[in-house]
Formats: C-alpha cells, structure tokens, sequence
C-alpha cells in the first residue's frame, strides 16, 4: 500500500471573475521513506495541491473531485474532527517561505509544544522537553525556545519550523518552498538536514518548489506540473535526462547548475496562462514551439513513456 | 520590556505636555475677548477701575512675565481662580472630574469589550448574516450624531416607556431609606448617558476589530494553526485575536481626545455634572481660567493615555521590546 495517494484531485477558487481552476486532475504518490518533488513555475497549482491534502484551503476554495488516500483510507470523507487528529499527527506542512509561518506573539517552543500537548497529549513541562530536544536536533540553541520569531534568524525560523513539523513524528511531511529566501548555505544546511531526518524515521516527504538544484539534490521522483496539471512525472533520473515533455525540457535547458537559483518564470518565454480560461487543448501550446494544430485543440493525457515515467505530450519524446 | 524603551517614552510624553503648556497659554492670549470684559459686566466702570483691575490682574506686565507667574503657579498646583464659579479653579473641576469618569470609563470598558466581541464574530463569520448585521449596527450608530442618538434614547427609554431617568447625577430631593438605595438611584441615573456614549464608540471598535482580524486569518501562521490539528475557537482565541488587538490599543488611546468631545454633548443633553458639562458652562461663561484648566487637564490625560497605550503596547508585542 502506498503512503499517500492523490488521485484525479481537483481544486477550484470562486472568485469574482470567475472559477480558477488552481488543480484540475492531478494524481501522484508518494511512498514510504521518499521524497516526492513537485515543480513548476508560480501559480501552477503547488500550494494548492499541498493545501487541498490536509484540506486546508481558503473558504473560497473547494474540491471539487478527487481522493486523497493516507495509507488506503479517504482524508476527504473524515469527519471534521477525525481530519483535525490526522493533521500533523500524520501529515506536516511547512508553508512557503516559513518567514511568516511562525506566530510573532507567541514564543517559539511553545508553538511547538503547544502540538504536542494536543496530539500526543504531553503536560506543558514534558512537552517543553520534548520541544528542546526538537531544537537540539535542527541544531538550534535550546536556551532559544523561549524566545519570540523576532528574534530567530531566516534560517532559524526555518528550521525551527522543521522542528515543529517533525514534533509528532508524522508519516508525511510537505515542505511548499521551504529552503526560498534563504541564501545558498542555509538552503543546503537545510536540506541535509531534511534527507538525514526522512532517513532516520522513514517517512515521505513531499518537496514542493521552482529551483530544480533542490530537486536533484534530494528527490526520487519529481512530478513536473504545469497550469494545475501534472505534464510528466517519473524517476528524477528520467525528468533530469530522458524527459518527454516540451516543458521539462525548457525547464532543464533553463536550468544554469547544481548551485544555481534561478527562477524558472524568468527563464521561460511567455507569460503562464491564466487559470480562469485555460488555453484549449494542450495548456502549454502558445508557449511551446513544436505546437501544431493537433495540441491547439485536443488535450493530450498523460502517458506511460517508459518505467513508471509518465508525460502528457502528443509527440512525447520525439519533438526534439 | 527594556528600560530604555520605557524612558525613552516617558521623556517624549513629558516632552510634549511641555509643548502643550505653551501652546495652551498662548491660545488664551489670541482668542478673540477681552478677559476684563467678562470679569467686569459693568459697562459704567470708570478708566481708573479698568486700570486697577488690570494693575490686579498684572495683565500690564510683559508677556514672559505673565508667562512665568503661570508656569509657577502651575506647579504649585494654582490654576488661577475660576470667573463663573469664583473658586479655585483645581477645586471645581475636582468636584466634576469623578463622574465623568465614572460615564466615561464605564461606556469606553462596554464599548471596547462589546466592540471587540462583534468585531470577532463578524470576521469570523465574514459575508454571513452576523456580520452584515454587525457592519450594519456598526455604521449607523457610527454616523449617528451623538446629541441626537442621546435624544432618540431619552425618547425611548424615558418618555415612551418611563424606564429611566433623563437628568443629573441623582434624583433631586430625593431621600434615601439606605445607601443602597442611593446607589440604585445612581446607577438608574447613570444607564442612558453611559449607553449614549458608548453606542458611539462600538462601531469603531468593532469596525477595526473585524478589518484587523481578517487581515490576521488570511496570515500564514494561522494557516499552519489549523494544519496543526487545532479547533477554530482555539486558533482564534490563542493565535487570531492576540495579533489583533494590538491596533485596538493604539485606536483606543488616540481616541481618548475624541471621547471628550462626545462626553460634553452626552453630558449637556443628560445635565450630567461631569468635566464635559463644565466646558460648555465656562465656554459659554467666558471663564477664562477655568477653560484653560480643562484644556490642561484634557491634554495631559489624553498623553498619559497615550503613553499608557505605547507600554501596554511594548508589554504585549514582543516585537517593540527591541
Ligand atoms: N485564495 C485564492 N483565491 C483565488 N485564487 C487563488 C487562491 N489561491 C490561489 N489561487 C490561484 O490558484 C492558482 C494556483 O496557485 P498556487 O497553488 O498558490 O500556485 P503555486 O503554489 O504553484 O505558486 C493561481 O492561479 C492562483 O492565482
Ligand atoms: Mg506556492
């Protein structure tokens, strides 16, 4: 069975102009002790696929499709109260930048072990222990847990952070861009710091970003997604070398070096589409340069191109 | 909190009743009127009277002279004399100063608790009934102008229904089989204009209790409060509210100067024996002194709030304390 499974989830916004259809159909996995890359230029749907998991979307929002399976059971038809004991007991999540993640009245360690007295029912004083030793293994000084997020550095807040969503040992931990905004040092203390932990305890970790250096550092599979569909995803392997997708393949060519940060929307001609109406047929045609009329009006589906390696092109592979 | 922070405060305030001792005796001296006129209703006097009282008065003396008797006398607790009452100035507005803040104080708690409990629910419930009915109460009462809201609910509450009192502090010549029943009287005295008040205050405080606290839930550690697992109450009572009430303090002590422009319409319309009462008698009297003490008064009281609002700011966000 696997660890987590989304399957044709789809997530729309209500908004004046209309619905966006942040996530249309997305489906991926994630398995024991791995760690799953999702990418993608900004406003392609990865914090909302990330959101939409613990469904913690905005009252805008809505699935409207979908399931989303945690070890074979159905997070979308819990109960309210049964999701609320699965959030963060099973699944974390470390929100984009983290900067603005922390409370900045309330102090550090008692954000931390305030989830440790609701889920695994500590007093305050165990869960103040638990919360040092939690600080002592994302190398932050303990004497600092009573200190407020004004007062920790970028990296620190993000680590602790880290720190808070290993608290409960959960099986899953989402990171939506957790290492932005960080300098280059930090950004890789931080990942390490990640791989040593996900091998220790085994549990999967889904790493959401638009800097592909991450992804090669640490991830076994990556799912490419492009205006809330998933265009290929397959082994980090493939997408880096053998990739079937004109997308991927602009995103690799864009993509300058291992230490390099640069932003894939600046790196890619043309502007991502607008949600509200999406291109017909294949999303990415008016910015792909192989398009034909074919991709301007029938929508490709993703494909098996090779071992567990799936792309959503009509000339999959032989566009180049 | 650092100490440094708290001096550093502390001077500005001191810096600025300083400020404001200058400007409110120099106001006095521009203001169209003669002071003598006011003292001497007699249109007959002789010159030579005029001049005695003005020799008395010292207004022949140059103006950093006057100045410097003022400042003195200031600090010697010497208001100067009030025209109308013919008393120490000190001592009459120490008679009237207890019940407004009784009304005052009183309304401001209601307002703020009030105002902050529909703020609450009406962000909480944003687009739904409450707060469209919340929004609603908030913008008419908001609106409304204070002396005519005090008149709708003495019409009311008074008139139509012979529920409540409309005048003074107590019942006159009224006695009293006990001090309870005194203290009834009072309170029963004491509802409308305390409920005129802080009608007028609410919707402001639950306007920008509602604005603030929409802006915090849209923030992403409140976010990360519901995927820890946590109830709503729980995430708006520990991590939502606290970050908004911060505005509120501020709001709350900028306010103060505005409070007493509505505490002297309430405390005319209700014939309350407050501060805000008294203005308007000196005012319409020409009580040179006396004026000029409320104003003193008024303007240190509205500082002292102000630096009360800086600590209990400095107190509440860790941030300040820097
Ligand atoms: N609360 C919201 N209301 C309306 N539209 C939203 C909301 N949140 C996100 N969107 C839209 O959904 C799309 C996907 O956004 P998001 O998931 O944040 O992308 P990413 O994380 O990949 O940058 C964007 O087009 C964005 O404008
Ligand atoms: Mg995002």
């Amino acid at each position: 069975m696997e660890l987590l499974e989304v399957r044709n989830l789809k997530t729309y916004f209500k908004t004046q102009k209309g619905m966006v259809k942040a996530v249309d159909d997305v489906s991926c996995s994630l398995s024991y002790g791995k760690v799953l890359g999702l990418v993608g230029e900004s406003g392609c749907g990865k914090t909302t696929t990330a959101l939409s998991i613990a469904n913690l979307l905005p009252p805008e929002g809505r699935i409207v499709g979908g399931e989303v399976l945690l070890e074979g059971e159905d997070l979308m038809g819990l109960s309210a109260g049964k999701l609320r004991k699965k959030r963060w007991k099973e699944v974390s999540i470390v929100f984009q930048g983290a900067m603005n993640a922390l409370n900045p009245v309330m102090k550090v360690g008692l954000q931390i072990a305030e989830v440790l007295m609701l889920h695994d029912k500590l007093t305050y004083e165990q869960a103040m222990i638990r919360t040092k030793e939690l600080f002592k293994l994302v190398e932050i000084d303990e004497e600092r847990v009573n200190q407020y997020p004004h007062e920790f550095s970028g990296g620190m807040k993000q680590r602790a952070m880290i720190a808070m969503a290993l608290a409960c040992n959960p099986k899953i931990i989402i990171g939506d861009e957790p290492t932005t905004a960080l300098d280059v040092m930090v950004q890789a203390q931080i990942l390490n710091l990640l791989e040593k932990l996900k091998n220790e305890i085994n549990m999967g970790l889904i790493l959401i970003t638009h800097d592909l250096s991450v992804l090669g550092e640490i991830c076994d599979d990556v799912a490419v997604m492009y205006a809330g569909k998933i265009v290929e995803k397959g082994k980090v392997e493939d997408i880096f070398e053998n990739h079937q997708h004109p997308y991927t393949y602009k995103l690799m060519n864009a993509f300058p070096n291992i230490y390099g940060e640069r932003k894939l929307s600046d790196s890619i001609p043309g502007n991502p589409p607008n949600l509200l109406e999406p291109p017909s047929g294949c999303r990415f045609h008016p910015r792909c340069e192989f398009a034909d009329e074919r991709c301007k009006t029938k929508e490709p589906m993703l494909a098996e191109v090779g071992h567990r390696h799936f792309a959503a092109c009509h000339y999959g592979g032989v566009f180049k | 909190m650092k100490r440094s922070y708290v001096i550093k405060k502390v001077l500005q305030a001191l810096l600025t009743i300083a400020a404001i001792l200058i400007f409110n005796y120099f106001l006095f001296r521009i203001m169209p009127g003669d002071p003598l006129q006011s003292v001497m209703r007699n249109p007959k006097a002789t010159p030579e009277a005029v001049e005695r009282l003005k020799a008395l008065y010292g207004l022949n003396d140059p103006w950093y002279l006057q100045f410097w008797i003022y400042i003195k006398h200031l600090f010697q607790g010497d208001l100067g004399m009030s025209f109308l009452y013919k008393k120490p100035v000190y001592e009459v507005i120490g008679t009237r100063l207890l019940p407004t803040i009784l009304m005052v104080g009183l309304a401001e708690v209601l307002a703020i608790i009030s105002g902050i409990i529909m703020g609450i629910m009406a962000a909480v419930r944003r687009g739904k009934s409450v707060d469209v009915a919340s929004l609603s109460f908030s913008l008419i009462t908001y609106a409304m102008p204070t002396f005519w809201l005090g008149i709708i609910l003495v019409s009311i509450f008074s008139v139509s229904l012979h529920l409540l009192p409309t005048t003074g502090l107590l019942t006159p010549g009224q006695t009293y089989s006990s001090t309870f029943a005194m203290l009834a009287d009072g309170i029963r005295h004491l509802i409308l204009p305390t409920l005129t008040m802080s009608l007028v205050l609410i919707g402001e405080y639950a306007l920008l209790m509602r604005n603030t606290l929409i802006d915090v839930l849209t923030e992403d550690y409140i976010t990360t409060a519901y995927a820890k697992g946590f109830k709503e109450d729980y995430v708006i009572k520990k991590h939502a509210v606290p970050n908004a009430t911060l505005p509120m303090i501020t709001i709350i002590a900028m306010n103060l100067g505005l409070v007493i422009g509505g505490a002297i319409q309430v405390e005319t319309i209700f014939s309350w024996p407050g501060i805000g009462r008294l203005m308007y008698d000196a005012l319409t009297a020409r009580d040179y002194p006396l004026l000029q003490g409320i104003f003193l008064m008024i303007t240190v009281c509205v500082i002292i709030a102000n630096l009360l609002a800086d600590l209990t700011y400095g107190y509440l966000d860790p941030r300040v304390k820097q």
